[in-house]
């Protein structure tokens, strides 16, 4: 590490920095963060080159693969994983009611891919929904509850939000 | 699973310019410029050994500039695909880019990407490079030796070499906006409808008053080493009138100007014939707006 | 005494919370102090020999476990069908991607170094065979005559049915590898607990075949190894039996440590080049029509590509052949199968287990019988589909209980197929006349899909699961049955639930510990709803009678708190509630397996799936643009399960049939082994697909259920293939179909027009 400045962000509200070594390197993925680290396991590996979704995070509420994010780029920023998802938010309810989850490895990373679309555009259209997951590889439910689940949870979340970050 | 970057090199990421531009001209290729990051992580992930030392351009504010006028839109190399799609004089004004844009990976990707790491990967098969050839895009690098300004259609020279000079970063792309009288054309053909990588794209603007060719580009991905300009298919048809044109005069033209290869993701026949039903469907189209404006 | 209505109640996943908030644990999840992870150096050749091991420079080896074949303290061979595949590969090996060392340390970035330390010097087998006609025709040699198992199902006189036959076609089919993409890779940890005991936790289907190749392996009796399930990412058939391999690999890098923990757990690329893939397929079939229709005569010559090893080809194999006839009355038949050798790494189980690949060629092949009879596919099968009073091909007899028509007529109605065929038609001819490049086609599969173990396999497995429940009347489930996203955990907690006619939310499976639970048998084959769950109904029922005659528990009309109270009273005169019950054979499975005759199994599934696709001619693609899929299963337990499963079994077909391509490199091992470049469809690429079950009575299962989770992956590949050629009037024989393979096609097509 050089004349980089100085390196702090959140992880679901806690403070990771370079000067108090709880980012040992900018090198680093953050998803090994998250899961090494910060030992919450609730985001995924399934492939470590950003095509199945499954670490997903949001990065100041936009969604990024944290297996292509280097913790060095973090300087500043908000990071919510899964464990930083309010247990109330809508999109839990509506996952388990539409039997969205089946093995469920994917599906913490398929909550916040979704999430990130429900805050950018709280009444998405099924087309909206299925671009938007387009990233997040499901391998068991075929997409279909997912999308319904995601439809239902925005028909429910009104103007009341629901927002993770 | 995937090792944890302990055994990094340096990481330099530097708030201006001008800082950039001194470290790259002190190490020139012994480090490696990146912005989002999407491209090198994925070679670390998959075994790349140790980690090279990193110039991260994310921080600097004269790469993650949009600047508009009259002519067109400059957009810094750093600006992210999502950035950039969403931007009211692209999606206004440049349609073809927002389309690209779109279609570089998946909503989590365009996040994170950016133009300029898209152009300078250089990568063949890459998402944006066609739509820039055919906007007739202009690239600004820079070095402590001063910067410069480049036309985009003579920057690739051959399988991931180019015109920028190991101490110059890419800043910013121009991409002037088209005649109002031409007409654009996109067509990403992938492995599927999202996240995929290209067999074949095309980006087509066509300027044909009074329904004949006045100037025509077409730009293509993966059928050749580089992103790359059908010369040869623009001087044929230029003068032509649109409707009418024959396939065999494109596919005459196509061979001069493509060279596809089989690999893991497509056949060289494949590509060639698609190339040239792209092309046709694309004067089709053409021809039919032109009929609806008259 | 049952039924308060768990059963067919749409009721939420007991996993469901901790799966969506990222609760679950799945092996990755796991660390302990000390624990080392592993990593597997392998061949690069396709067959050869390994003639020395060479620990390069640069590398610290003293601080690495390093294990090889003569470290092996039991027997070298996966306990499978046969013992022909070694745990190490040492000396001769007949694949690239064999194990031959395993290496492990604390530290991954050194691990990954010391890897690449390892060099192998091979000696490469000259003439290695990677296609079912190759080894075949003997070019190349991979074991004696380099087929695994040859069988033969045959029925009535096949000359007698030639010399009526009026009109014949005949076609060769193909259909190329799958690989499962469960996106949770797979993995193992292994150590030796404060008791001694060799415990192995990981991701799995089958805990006892995990088990049996540990106790072989490492030379341990079972009471002193113990293999723990963990939460599962997904198995489609690919943790069926890889997961003995890695469990082996860890337990002996772990005993090797002295019984620290060792964590081995693939990443991507590994998985996908070392693990087991679909069997791919060639197919002949020769079939024989009189005028009206009705079927004279089937001949089927089918070849499944086994592998370098035996794993499971033989049971994919048997399988495939009583499936290849499909639905329908045939009097005079002839299937041979041949599971062949290749030096591809073995292929396995994979959802639908040789029946996709072998209803794939007869269903394609009634398509061109009815070509060939001037007749539509749906006239065809009209005619010869089962109905009750006939034998299928392998010898069931249809009972009352089956209305395959009504299935069909459903299929039909749902998807407008008739109109839209029509429809479809106009179309295509306005779009060619007008010279525009869109066409579209509609495709149609009838099939059945035979659910649990095939024919004596079920009383070979003895299956033996058990409940049990404590004094607050909170119960377990207790079966090796393991949950992998199929939704066993709650679907069997339902049964049990209405068996004992308590609420739901009192029951739930106990962890898949194999020191606690018996061998309810693999989970595999569609078996566990329909075979385990009605040995726990049985089970639950004998210990409600139990509670009945020991512990005042009223017949009728006790809620959950008398159960509560009942099972205290019982516990105050007994250690234990519990009661466990076996597998106990339907009369009428009968089953020759030499002669390939009887009723191979207790209940069939039955379906029909209609595809409706648009082919874009400028670039060949193929769009799938509507798919309706109608089946039969009996009592359906939990319809969202249910439909989840059908509704994730299509898109793998959509996968298997437009999408995934398994491409070889030279040594016979997966080239595109990356998310990138294997290509399964994501959220955009798929239709809507509109699921409906019909639930006839009959099924061999708890209140009539029968097994499900196969039958959607035999459907789609033909429906769609046919939906292609119906549009494109092509005679594309093979899947995947890509959009290279369809300008091939048209290619071909407008050649012969031409010539």
């Amino acid at each position: 590490m050089s004349e980089g400045p100085v390196l702090s962000f959140t992880l679901n509200g806690r403070v990771f920095s370079a000067a108090d070594g709880t980012v040992p390197s900018p090198a680093m993925r953050l998803l090994d963060l998250i899961r090494l680290h910060a030992g919450q396991t609730g985001t995924k590996e399934g492939c470590g080159e950003g095509e199945c979704g499954a670490c997903a995070v949001l990065v100041d509420g936009e969604l990024a693969n944290s297996c292509l994010v280097p913790v060095g780029q973090l300087h500043g920023c908000t990071v919510t994983s899964i464990e930083g998802l309010p247990r109330n938010d809508p999109l839990v309810a509506a996952f388990a009611r539409a039997g969205a989850a089946q093995c469920g490895i994917c599906t913490p990373g398929m909550v916040m891919a979704a999430r990130a679309l429900l805050d950018r555009d709280p009444h998405p259209t099924l087309e909206a929904v299925r671009e938007a997951l387009a990233g997040n590889l499901c391998r068991c439910t075929g997409y279909v509850r997912i999308h319904a689940a995601v439809l239902d949870a925005a028909a429910g979340e009104g103007t009341a939000g629901g927002g993770a970050s | 699973m995937s090792v944890q970057a302990s055994a990094a090199g340096e990481w330099h990421r530097p708030g201006s310019l001008a800082e950039a531009l001194d470290i790259r001209a002190r190490a020139k290729d012994a480090v490696v410029p990146a912005a989002g990051c999407t491209d090198l992580m994925v070679g670390w992930n998959a075994g790349a050994g140790r980690w090279p030392t990193v110039l991260d351009l994310s921080a600097l504010p004269e790469l993650n500039r949009i600047d508009v006028d009259d002519a067109g839109v400059t957009i810094g190399a750093a600006v992210s695909c999502s950035r950039l799609a969403n931007h009211p004089a692209v999606a206004g004004r440049l349609p073809m880019l927002v389309a690209s844009a779109r279609q570089t990976g998946s909503v989590a990707i365009q996040n994170r990407a950016t133009l300029g790491g898209n152009i300078m990967n250089a990568s063949p098969a890459a998402d944006n490079p066609p739509v820039l050839l055919a906007y007739g895009a202009r690239l600004t690098l820079a070095s402590t030796r001063g910067s410069r300004s480049i036309d985009y259609a003579d920057f690739h020279l051959d399988y991931k070499r180019t015109r920028a000079e190991p101490d110059e970063l890419l800043v910013s792309v121009t991409v002037p906006f088209p005649s109002p009288y031409a007409s654009v054309h996109y067509r990403k053909v992938g492995t599927r409808r999202a996240q995929a990588i290209s067999k074949v794209a095309l980006s087509v603007l066509l300027d044909a008053g009074a329904g004949v060719v006045r100037e025509a580009r077409f730009a293509f991905a993966s059928m050749g080493p580089v992103p790359l300009l059908a010369g040869s298919l623009s001087a044929a048809l230029r003068g032509r009138p649109l409707a009418g044109i024959d396939p065999a005069l494109v596919t005459r033209a196509l061979a001069t100007d493509l060279s596809p290869r089989d690999d893991i993701r497509s056949t060289a026949d494949y590509r060639r014939q698609v190339a040239v039903n792209l092309v046709m469907a694309a004067i089709a189209d053409a021809s039919a707006a032109e009929a609806r404006r008259n | 005494m049952s039924g308060r209505g768990a059963v067919g109640a749409p009721v939420v996943r007991k996993d469901a919370a901790a799966k969506i908030l990222g609760e679950a644990r799945y092996v990755d999840d796991l660390s302990c102090p000390g624990m080392l992870h592993g990593a597997t150096v392998r061949t690069r050749s396709a067959g050869g020999t390994v003639e020395r091991i060479e620990f390069g420079p640069g590398v610290d080896w003293s601080s690495f476990v390093v294990v090889t074949a003569s470290d092996i303290p039991g027997v070298n061979a996966t306990q499978m069908i046969e013992l022909d595949q070694p745990v190490l590969a040492s000396g001769r090996y007949r694949h690239a991607g064999e194990p031959v060392v395993l290496l492990a340390h604390a530290d991954r970035r050194l691990l990954r170094e010391a890897v690449a330390a390892v060099r192998l010097h091979e000696r490469p087998n000259p003439s290695p065979v990677f296609s079912i006609d190759d080894a075949l025709a003997l070019r190349g040699e991979v074991c004696p005559g380099n087929v695994y198992r040859d069988y033969r199902m045959e029925r009535g006189d096949l000359a007698a049915g030639e010399a009526v036959a009026d009109v014949v076609f005949e076609g060769r089919f193909e259909t190329g590898s799958q690989e499962h993409v469960y996106i949770e890779p797979q993995g193992m940890l292994a150590q030796i607990d404060a008791a001694g005991v060799l415990v192995v936790e990981g991701s799995m289907q089958c805990p006892y075949y995990v088990l049996g190749t540990l106790t072989a392996v490492t030379g341990r009796d079972p009471g002193s190894v113990r293999v723990v399930q963990c939460t599962t990412g997904g198995g489609f058939g690919g943790k069926e039996e890889y997961p003995s391999h890695i469990a082996a690999h860890a337990a002996l890098l772990s005993l090797r440590a002295g019984g620290r923990p060792v964590k081995l757990v693939y990443d991507r690329a590994e998985d996908m080049l070392a693990t087991p893939k679909r069997h791919p397929s060639r197919t002949l079939v020769r079939i024989g029509a009189r005028r009206d229709g009705r079927l004279a005569f089937l001949d089927v010559d089918f070849a499944l590509d086994g592998g370098a090893y035996t794993t499971l080809s033989p049971v994919v194999l048997s399988r495939g052949v009583i499936h290849a006839p499909g639905p329908y009355a045939c009097p005079h038949a002839r299937v041979r199968g041949r599971a062949v050798a290749t030096n591809h790494p073995p292929n396995g189980a994979f959802r639908g287990f040789g029946a996709p690949q072998s209803i794939f060629a007869i269903e394609q092949a009634m398509d061109g019988l009815a070509r060939a009879l001037g007749m539509t596919p749906l006239e065809l099968r009209r005619v010869n589909l089962l109905r009750p009073g006939d034998r299928s091909v392998p010898g069931q007899p249809i009972d009352e209980t089956t209305d395959f028509d009504a299935v069909l007529d459903q299929a039909l109605y749902e998807s407008d197929y008739l109109a839209r065929r029509e429809a479809f038609a106009a179309f295509n001819a306005g779009n060619a006349a007008a010279g525009l490049p869109l066409r579209r086609g509609i495709g149609l599969a009838t099939f059945h899909h035979g659910a649990g173990f095939t024919g004596n396999g079920e009383v070979v497995l003895a299956s033996m699961a058990k409940v049990r429940a404590d004094r607050r009347g909170q119960v377990e489930v207790v079966a090796s049955s393991s949950e992998m996203g199929q939704g066993n955990t709650t679907s069997l907690c339902q049964v049990v639930a209405d068996a004992l006619g308590v609420p739901l939310e009192r029951v739930t499976q106990a962890r898949v510990d194999t020191h606690d639970v018996p061998d309810s048998g693999p989970t595999v084959a569609s078996r566990t709803c329909m075979v385990v769950g009605l040995i726990l109904e049985q089970a639950a029922r004998r210990l409600r009678a139990e509670l009945v005659a020991k512990a005042g528990l009223p017949v009728e009309g006790a809620d959950e708190h008398a159960f509560a109270a009942a099972c205290a009273r019982y516990l105050d005169g007994h250690p234990t509630l519990e009661a466990e019950a076996r597998y106990e054979p339907p009369a009428s499975v009968q089953w020759d397996e030499v002669v390939f005759e009887g009723s191979p199994y207790a209940s069939y599934a039955w379906a029909s799936y209609v595809a409706e696709v648009e082919v874009d001619l400028t670039t060949c693609e193929v769009a799938l643009t509507g798919f309706t899929a109608v089946q039969e299963v009996g009592r359906v337990v939990n319809p969202v399960i249910a439909a989840g499963q059908v509704e994730g079994g299509v898109v793998q077909g959509i996968g298997f049939a437009l999408f995934e391509k398994v491409v070889w490199d030279g040594n016979g091992t997966m080239a595109n082994n990356r998310m990138t470049n294997y290509i399964i469809p994501t959220s955009a690429d798929i239709p809507p697909v509109r699921v409906f079950f019909q639930e006839q009575p009959g099924g061999a299962g708890p209140s009539g259920a029968k097994g499900l989770g196969e039958l959607p992956m035999d459907g789609p590949g033909p429906a769609i293939l046919s939906a292609v050629n119906d549009a494109l009037g092509t005679r594309i024989a093979s899947l995947p179909v890509l959009p290279e393979d369809v300008m091939d096609a048209l290619q071909a097509a407008s050649a012969r027009e031409a010539a």
